[in-house]
């Protein structure tokens, strides 16, 4: 047949085909949309039904007694500070030492084992970490503490620093560190030196992913921190005040006000993760460049 | 559509192809012509007002230095270049008379008349070799018994069933670098398309491979319009009736190979092909 | 060699203390911080399962098999929890599957490039969110939309299945499902996107040629090219949605049988952990409740490490034509 015909003719087969794809286009964009709008509706509700009660004395005041009302949050975000706080200082240090030990100095039959140990860590459900965290210093101390619950949640921090800081490490160019080493420059010294400030940017965004990523988590803190007196606001020894407990607990009580007050904590910690979640990425493009500029 | 037995190559200079509008056509299908075509990435033009004709029964090469536009020219002519983010062409490019740029057109009929083989075989992973072949045939829904002998009738224009023939269902990238050239070729071959567009398909390729492919071409351009891509000179000579030369995105010379290489009208071709730049 | 010789400064150059150990010393300290993370690993498991020792020598495996969970009359079973888990997981990922990979081919083949960044940062942000939050927005504005329009409407079209029996309730199996679906959706979307990705343009493009739509070209091409980078991402998901002890605590209600219908309260492995684990008394509730995570740790490990298999075998070698290959003529 001619060109023409064949060319101009609108084929039955060809208008179905075009019609499958016109619905398999519209489903995805759906999707998408779909997706995009229930993270709009949970952001939103928190937004529109926590921003009432929150106030500058919801975020002074400390938990109210049980039975009694009127209370805030502010010892909630001082030991969820130092709570997150202590896990961090100890699995950014650990982790970062492992993606070393991972990139620099292990051969490769130990190096592979090891990261797959961490990517099952990884896997770990947290309230299993946290059984595992009481059985070790819980139990034998006979009560709950705030450093349990820093230990827990290092645990849970240690493979998300650890996986990040070894794909940034591993994208320094061999060049580099061959220079230095060509230069007489002893190997922890071009680790220490050259290495880790090439990759800081993503090392940073790691340990900031990290460190979002624990703040809000609460399996940990029902096992280890869930009992904590009033008057303490800042002894790791003992039970601290979280902002996810009490989110937790909030969202469990009968009453509207309580649930009132459990939106606009869930408030300030959306704000706090997303607002990290957001500067890591940041952080991640603009080291990216600048590594591969 | 019957195994061609092999032809030595006579460009025939009397019978001469590439004038802006074609004049004298062998077969009524097959024909392209472009008018004043321009393409852009953006807003950078890379082709400018480029008017040539592709006839039927022939095999054009088109040669120039890197960068010059020849392969986006190419891929202007079966709308691949529009796949692009940002890209866009403005002209006239028609097939037998027919603007293949008019909105009437859908984009998949004019790539079933004008296939493509690119650079480097890109056989797909996951489909054994009669699953490669077929591909196109499949998309079109033709039924079974037909596709399956459209597809070795494919792989016989392309030179390549005596190879394959016991291997039908191992994977089409099992094959050697020229194999999975030549079924590439049958790919689009299978869908019986009037023209064939070639983007330099034989730069991946070692020379025993190469000058295969270079014998199929000679075969296949009586039943499909072929247009080549290529940076190679002596391939042209080789393979090629009617020869154009691009530089810059522009059309500088376009005429029967051999004037074209031994005495070219234009300055610009005569320092190409003579190696004095590009 | 001469005398004057051996004052080269090369030869007698000689490592500062501070190099002499300072390599050693990275090396020691970098090589015991992944002891430690190696270790962490044997320590949960062998903690997990000897806090559990007292009730798994009791029930033994039948625990896993008892439909009942009654702390008074001290007779614990994992079945009805197992059931739980199985079912909400398992409508999480049947509804998540799909919806990542549609989202997935719409970031990758059909957002125009200025959106393309944004929306997959948006869904990312959905995976950041607490799953506290979620679950306070669950039990405050999801259920009581279960119950009051979803089930009613379910069951009205299928009320003859007995999943969809029973009175709507805003906390249950379904709820729970849905909870899960919106947290394992952006962690499977983000794996299949990357897969998607790597498929060599020149495929596509090959695909294209042929005359394909775009949907054509996605299933002929990126789908097959992604099957295993799909699967894993998936069953990441679900072991992600296994895990999960907060979200599902808050919101299926917490009933220790089997029940049929979605509609109906129920519990996972993980959420009776979170449940029960403060009120606990008696030693065999608490080594009880041990055994649930031990189960819950196995589970979850298998599936992890058959995700990453799955994955890392279905790897596709990139086909790199070689010109020196001679072929046959």
């Amino acid at each position: 047949m001619s060109s023409e015909s064949a060319l101009l003719r609108r084929s039955e087969g060809l208008r179905r085909r075009n019609r499958v794809n016109r619905v398999v286009e519209i489903s995805s964009t759906i999707a998408a949309l779909f997706a995009v709008a229930v993270l709009l509706i949970v952001v939103g509700s928190v937004l529109t039904k926590g921003v009432d009660a929150l106030s500058i004395h919801f975020l002074t005041t400390p938990t109210a007694l049980f039975g009694e009302e009127g209370g805030g949050i502010s010892n909630a975000i001082v030991g969820t500070a130092i709570v997150v706080a202590s896990a961090a200082a100890m699995a950014i240090p650990v982790g970062l030492l492992v993606a070393i030990y991972t990139t620099e100095f292990a051969p490769s039959r130990i190096a592979h084992p090891v990261r797959f140990v961490l990517d099952v860590l990884n896997g770990v459900p947290t309230i299993v970490t946290a059984i595992f965290v009481a059985g070790l210093i819980v139990i034998p101390q006979g009560h709950q503490s705030g450093f349990a619950l820093s230990v827990a949640l290092a645990i849970v921090m240690l493979p998300i620093v650890s996986r990040t800081a070894q794909e940034v490490l591993a994208l320094v160019p061999s060049t580099l560190k061959e220079a230095a080493h060509a230069l007489g420059i002893a190997r922890w010294r071009t680790t220490v030196r050259v290495t880790i400030p090439t990759a800081a940017g993503g090392l940073i965004t790691g340990a900031l992913l990290a460190i979002a990523r624990v703040a809000g988590e609460t399996a940990p803190v029902i096992i280890l921190c869930s009992i904590f007196g009033q008057g303490n606001l800042t002894d790791p020894s003992q039970g601290l005040a979280t902002i996810p407990f009490f989110i937790f607990r909030s969202s469990e009580a009968p009453s509207p006000s309580a649930h009132t007050e459990a939106w606009a904590a869930a408030l300030v910690l959306i704000a706090l993760v997303l607002g990290l979640n957001l500067v890591a990425r940041a952080f991640y493009t603009r080291s990216r460049r600048r590594m591969e500029g | 559509m019957s195994l061609i037995t092999k032809r030595t190559q006579q460009p025939s200079p009397a019978v001469f192809a590439a004038s802006p509008r074609p004049q004298l056509l062998r077969r009524e299908v097959g024909n392209v012509a472009l008018e004043g075509l321009d393409a852009y990435y953006g807003a950078s033009r890379v082709l400018q007002g480029v008017s040539l004709g592709f006839v039927s029964g022939r095999a054009t090469a088109i040669i120039g230095p890197s960068g010059c536009g020849k392969s986006t020219l190419v891929r202007c002519i079966n709308r691949m270049h529009e796949e692009v983010p940002g890209a866009r062409a403005a002209g006239k490019v028609t097939l037998d008379g027919v603007d293949l740029y008019d909105p009437r057109i859908d984009i998949v009929a004019v790539r079933r008349s004008i296939g493509m083989v690119f650079q480097k075989p890109n056989p797909f992973p996951t489909m054994s070799v009669i699953d490669n072949v077929t591909a196109g045939l499949r998309l079109a829904g033709a039924d079974r018994g037909e596709i399956e002998d459209r597809g070795r009738e494919a792989l016989v224009g392309a030179g390549l069933w005596d190879e394959v023939k016991d291997r039908l269902s191992s994977p089409g990238t099992g094959l050697s670098g020229g194999q999975q050239q030549r079924l590439c070729i049958a790919r689009a071959l299978a869908v019986e398309p009037e023209v064939l567009l070639m983007d330099e398909p034989c730069s991946a390729l070692d020379p025993v491979a190469t000058l295969r492919i270079e014998e199929l071409i000679g075969e296949l351009k009586e039943r499909v319009t072929i247009v080549i891509v290529t940076h190679n000179m002596q391939q042209a000579a080789r393979v090629a009736d009617t020869t154009v030369f691009m530089l810059d995105g522009q059309l500088v010379e376009v005429g029967p190979t051999e004037k074209l290489f031994t005495n070219p009208d234009d300055e610009r071709t005569e320092q190409y092909v003579t190696g004095k730049f590009g | 060699m001469e005398a004057g010789a051996l004052r080269h400064p090369v030869l007698r150059a000689r490592r500062s203390r501070k190099d002499r150990i300072g390599d050693p010393l990275l090396r020691g300290l970098s090589g015991l911080a992944a002891v430690v993370a190696v270790a962490a690993i044997a320590g949960i498991a062998y903690e997990v399962f000897d806090q559990a020792s007292p009730a798994i020598s009791k029930y033994g495996l039948g625990f896993l098999t008892t439909n009942d969970w009654n702390p008074v009359s001290e007779r614990f079973g994992a079945a009805p929890f197992l059931y739980g888990t199985a079912v909400t997981s398992g409508i999480a990922l049947l509804l998540a599957a799909p919806l990542s990979i549609a989202i997935s081919i719409y970031l990758t083949e059909l957002a125009p490039q200025r959106l393309r960044r944004p929306v997959a940062t948006l869904v990312d942000m959905l995976a950041a969110i607490p799953t506290v939050i979620l679950g306070l927005w669950g039990i405050l504005v999801l259920g009581p939309f279960m119950r009051d329009t979803v089930e009613p409407a379910l069951q009205s079209v299928f009320g003859f299945l007995p999943i969809f029996s029973g009175d709507p309730s805003a906390f249950g199996y379904l709820t729970a499902a849905l909870i899960l679906t919106i947290m394992i959706t952006p962690i499977i979307t983000s794996v299949t996107r990357e897969v998607f990705e790597t498929v060599p343009a020149d495929l596509k493009e090959a695909s294209y040629a042929l005359g394909a739509t775009r949907w054509e070209m996605v299933r002929q091409v990126v789908l097959p090219y992604s099957r295993a980078g799909i699967v894993g991402a998936s069953i990441l998901g679900l072991g992600r949605a296994i895990g999960e002890a907060i979200a599902v605590a808050q919101v299926i209600g917490g009933a220790y049988e089997i029940h049929t219908s979605l509609f109906h309260t129920g519990g996972t492995l993980a959420a009776q952990i979170a449940a029960q684990w403060e009120g606990a008394t008696g030693q065999m509730q608490k080594a009880s409740l041990a055994y649930l995570a031990a189960i819950l740790l196995v589970f979850a490990v298998a599936v992890n490490v058959i995700a990453r298999l799955i994955v890392q075998r279905g790897q596709l070698k990139d086909t790199d034509v070689t010109p020196t290959e001679v072929e046959a003529l």
